[in-house]
């Protein structure tokens, strides 16, 4: 058996106040992840409480809408955001420790910003 | 109000074996604030799943850290699975239980050698690697390599273990687990260690839980969590229960992990009981589609897989969180009101590996 797990729409406007909402209701930050879509990026916001998973997704339309940071109001969520605005270059509004892009040494800028490349190989 | 300053603490530093970076505002020798910064070693594994199908993938993620390797194969394997709608065969699974218990054992004992090191206990931290030498040499039997596994694959394992070998490494672990108690009992009891993590670095357990902490540093807590209770693989059919301690300290979280030496070597016995005859892989057929999350535990807690695939051979994405990178913000919150000289301590009580944090 693996744990429960369910994914939930939401949008912009109204992450925060969902975050907000289920972190008050004693569910644990487990984990923000970013995923690029063709003109975008997905957003997963999961939490945990007695095992079971519950994900919160975001999808933006592009990779330079603002996001607005839920760290203010769960405060473990400043590191992952940060790490999705220096892996994928979407900038990230109020977080509550704020690397401004040097939470990762790179290379190059937002380097999963790259949408992965076509294979002929499949 | 004392002077205040900010010291550096890492990349580099004599308890790091791999690089974080802390700043810490110290008022006098109290820690009043600690900021972290990671990303020295960063190696974008996770865009490597656009170049390596995803049945080489499993490579590559054993690589994500040579610690925890075989749990990240493991959890890789899992979500490949979940994806293609298919479930390893009952004796694979069984061995990948066994696989996992020996892991966190060679993990566990690293971690007790370093953190000897950190408070200056030299020959505890000898008897700790002495102690886990035993235990790569059992890793070498069954898979051939000592630090990387390789023996997990998508729809089973790589290899099997004869029952007799099985029944031979139980009565080994038995042994070793004597050992284990002995230098365990040194960790608990003795006066100077005890001085040194009694009262070090407390962690409610509203805390531990409301900043994610995951693993040993959620359970010395005494929050009874651990995702090997969702019955992954077959934990689901042994007895067991999540190591906890109340006091929430750094001794806590050596105790919790010193408990679960003694928990690891329990399951790989009653798997080896209660494992199975039959195949140990099944033939696999398409191509993963769809979307999932796979959690497991590993030695430093709760590892999450999130894998997207589009029905060809390379996976559209997959993201990797590791449990050090969820237990930041417990040791930030761990660090103010300590001293200076607690800083190390304090640090490798979180287990930090910073190899699977900087995937």
């Amino acid at each position: 058996m693996i744990s429960e797990s369910t994914i939930e729409p939401a949008t912009v406007s109204d992450i925060v106040t969902r975050v907000e909402a289920l972190y008050r209701d004693g569910w644990r930050l487990a984990q923000i992840g970013c995923t690029r879509t063709a003109d975008g990026a997905e957003i997963n916001y999961s939490f945990d409480k007695a095992l079971t998973l519950r994900t919160l997704r975001v999808t933006l339309k592009s990779l330079q809408e603002t996001l607005p940071s839920v760290s203010r109001v769960c405060f473990p969520a400043f590191h992952y955001e940060n790490e999705i605005h220096d892996l994928f270059g979407i900038p990230v509004d109020g977080m509550a420790i704020d690397y401004k892009g040097d939470f990762y040494r790179k290379a190059h800028p937002a380097p999963f910003a790259k949408p992965p490349e076509e294979k002929k190989d499949v | 109000m004392g002077m205040r300053t900010i010291i550096p603490f890492g990349p580099q530093h004599p308890v790091l074996p791999e690089p974080i970076h802390l700043d810490l505002v110290l008022e006098d020798e109290k820690v009043i604030e600690a900021i972290p910064r990671i990303g020295f070693i960063h190696r974008g594994l996770e865009k490597l799943v656009e170049k390596k199908d995803y049945q080489e993938f499993v490579y590559v993620a054993e690589r994500i850290c040579g610690i925890c390797a075989f749990i990240h194969g493991l959890t890789y394997s899992l979500a490949a699975e979940k994806l293609m709608n298919i479930e390893a065969p009952r004796r694979a699974q069984f061995l990948r239980v066994i696989w996992s218990e020996i892991a966190r054992l060679q993990s566990h004992l690293l971690w007790m050698g370093l953190m000897a090191d950190a408070f200056g206990f030299e020959s505890l931290f000898m008897h700790s690697w002495r102690i886990r030498e035993k235990i790569l040499n059992i890793i070498e039997e069954t898979t051939g390599g000592r630090v990387i596994f390789s023996s997990c694959k998508v729809g089973g394992v790589r290899y099997d273990i004869d029952n007799d070998t099985l029944k031979r490494i139980v009565r080994d672990l038995k042994e070793y687990e004597k050992e284990m108690r002995a230098v365990g009992d040194v960790f608990l009891k003795d006066s100077s260690v005890r001085h040194r993590l009694c009262g070090v670095g407390v962690l409610s357990k509203e805390e531990a839980y409301r900043l994610g902490a995951v693993g040993p540093m959620l359970r010395a807590s005494n929050f009874a969590q651990d995702l090997r209770q969702t019955g992954y693989c077959v934990y689901g059919e042994l007895d067991f229960a999540p190591v906890v301690h109340p006091d929430g300290d750094a001794y806590a979280r050596c105790a919790v992990r010193i408990g679960e030496l003694y928990q690891s070597i329990s399951l790989i016995a009653q798997a080896v009981d209660k494992i199975e005859e039959g195949p140990i892989d099944v033939k696999l057929r398409g191509f993963p589609t769809g979307e999932c999350f796979v959690r497991t535990e590993q030695p430093r807690g709760e590892v999450i897989y999130y894998a997207k695939a589009n029905g060809t051979k390379f996976l559209e994405r997959l993201r990797v969180r590791t449990p050090t990178f969820a237990n930041i913000p417990a040791l930030l919150k761990c660090l103010p009101g300590c001293e200076l000289a607690d800083v190390p301590v304090l640090v490798l009580t979180v287990d930090p590996c910073i190899s699977c944090t900087e995937r």
